[in-house]
């Protein structure tokens, strides 16, 4: 009522964002990523896969996000829960409606060879907002990824690593996602924490890239929302997009003198 | 806006009547059973509200990580709608089998579980349609598209419209799509909405008894 929540922050504000790159030494990319509270770290391990038999010269990504009872009591351990197999779906989803990588581009040798990214989200701590945290660890982490050159040895037949010449993937769009959560048709907050999404009534990610295309509007049930909201929604993620991809072009420069 | 509904039944523990949903183009037909407000599991239960449960079958193989998906989708659109602290510490489960797929299958499964929900007598406070809309190359809108017009789409959206103000309750897109289009979407879906309304509220409408198992046909003429 006060336009103000139990954190302080405006009903249009985000959580402090930090973002951490290659800390995971054994990975071929990887990115810690903290939206406030909310800390999920994503590893990418990169393997040689047999490209599949209807398109010959794609590669795979095969994104997996591991909600492990250390970061919430509400998550048991055991096989993973719907909520963990339903962002692993939307991340799937994201990778796939925003072009951020070509499966082509993983293609080593038409027909025999391709790379396999296994992205593995896990985390740390669940303060809400998971979605958006998945996504920019995503972002940054694929960033991050060093591929070795391979060259198929064409006696043997073999493929043969190059450890010494590594090349960065070609990240051709840049998505970000924005999550809202719905209170009784009429309020909507930005970024929600646990407690405020525990409240919700509903909630809407939008994931947007710099072209301002949508890659996705996902809003799973919860209470309604008229085209007008959805269009408030949409504009926040537009600003929202630009602020994030500052900060992942800042980290970016940073490491690069290596 | 006037609504017709499916005489009421008390609902027990077993299995109602079990309504199907078909689209006309292609026959994409999904078969919803609905149980509840039945008893439930300790460890799922709410001590305010029911439990809403939503077991998605595919035609063929077992269910994955994608149909899970699609559950938690379908059940918390349900869960918007259903006066579910009317029946407090209960389960309703959704079991929906996909019997055919020719496209649309999300929004086939949407309209099935709200004629399931209507059929059980479950008090719900707005009805849900669910609708697709696809968008070719040239940014042209279809909507309802045949499994051939989805894979040839550049984007699809799927939509859950309320009864209530035509409020958006799902939406889900799979291709990236511009502001535009979207907005041009969920009018369209919403337009479509109005016509299978008036569609099931109007004339035609199949008259059935409890225990025959007819099919409920929810065609739309295109």
């Amino acid at each position: 009522k006060e336009n103000c929540r139990p954190d302080g922050r405006e009903l249009g504000e985000f959580r402090t964002t930090t973002v951490n790159i290659g800390s995971i030494a054994t990975a071929d990319g990887s990115a810690l990523v903290k939206l406030g509270n909310t800390t999920v770290i994503c590893g990418i391990k990169a393997e040689f896969a047999e490209p599949p038999a209807e398109s010959t010269n794609k590669g795979y990504i095969v994104p997996n996000v591991d909600l492990p009872p250390l970061c919430s009591s509400r998550f048991r351990s055991g096989p993973p829960g719907e909520e963990a197999q339903a962002t692993s779906q939307f991340i799937a989803d994201v990778i796939e409606n925003s072009e951020i990588i070509m499966k082509e581009d993983l293609c080593i040798a038409n027909g025999k060879l391709a790379w396999v990214l296994y992205c593995d989200f896990i985390c740390l701590d669940y303060d809400g907002n998971i979605l958006d945290a998945c996504t920019f660890a995503l972002l940054a982490a694929l960033k991050n990824v060093q591929l070795p050159k391979v060259t198929i040895n064409e006696e043997t037949g073999l493929a043969e690593v190059d450890l010494k010449q590594t090349n960065p993937l070609n990240i051709r769009k840049h998505p970000v996602a924005t999550s809202f959560a719905v209170f009784d048709d009429t309020i909507l907050i930005v970024d929600p924490t646990a407690e405020e999404e525990d409240l919700a009534t509903g909630t809407v990610t939008i994931v947007m890239d710099e072209e301002g295309r949508l890659c996705s509007v996902h809003k799973p049930g919860g209470s309604g929302l008229t085209a007008a909201k959805l269009q408030d929604c949409i504009t926040r993620a537009v600003t929202r997009h630009t602020e994030v991809k500052k900060l992942i072009d800042k980290v970016i420069k940073s490491i690069k003198p290596k | 806006m006037g609504r017709g509904r499916a005489p009421r039944f008390p609902c027990l523990g077993g299995g109602r009547v079990l309504p199907r949903s078909s689209l006309p183009a292609g026959d994409t037909s999904v078969l919803a059973g609905l149980y509840g407000p039945a008893e439930v599991k300790v460890s799922k239960e709410m001590y305010d509200k029911a439990t809403v449960e939503v077991l998605l079958r595919p035609k063929v193989g077992l269910p994955g990580v994608f149909e899970k998906n699609r559950e938690q989708l379908i059940r918390k659109t349900c869960e918007a709608v259903l006066l579910g602290a009317l029946h407090p510490r209960t389960s309703i489960t959704i079991v929906l089998q996909v019997v055919s797929d020719a496209g649309s299958l999300l929004a086939c499964c949407l309209n099935a579980a709200c004629m399931g929900l209507m059929d059980a007598g479950l008090p719900m406070k707005s009805l849900f349609c669910g609708v697709t809309c696809a968008l070719d190359a040239t940014g042209a809108i279809g909507l309802d598209p045949t499994a051939k017009q989805e894979k040839e789409a550049r984007a699809v959206l799927t939509f859950a419209i309320s009864s209530v103000e035509r409020q958006v309750l799902l939406s889900t897109t799979k291709g990236p799509c511009s502001v535009e289009e979207e907005q041009l979407g969920l009018w369209g879906g919403q337009a479509r909405y109005r016509r299978r309304v008036r569609q099931e509220t109007g004339g035609g409408r199949v008259p059935w008894r409890q225990g025959e198992g007819n099919p409920w046909g929810m065609g739309v003429p295109s």
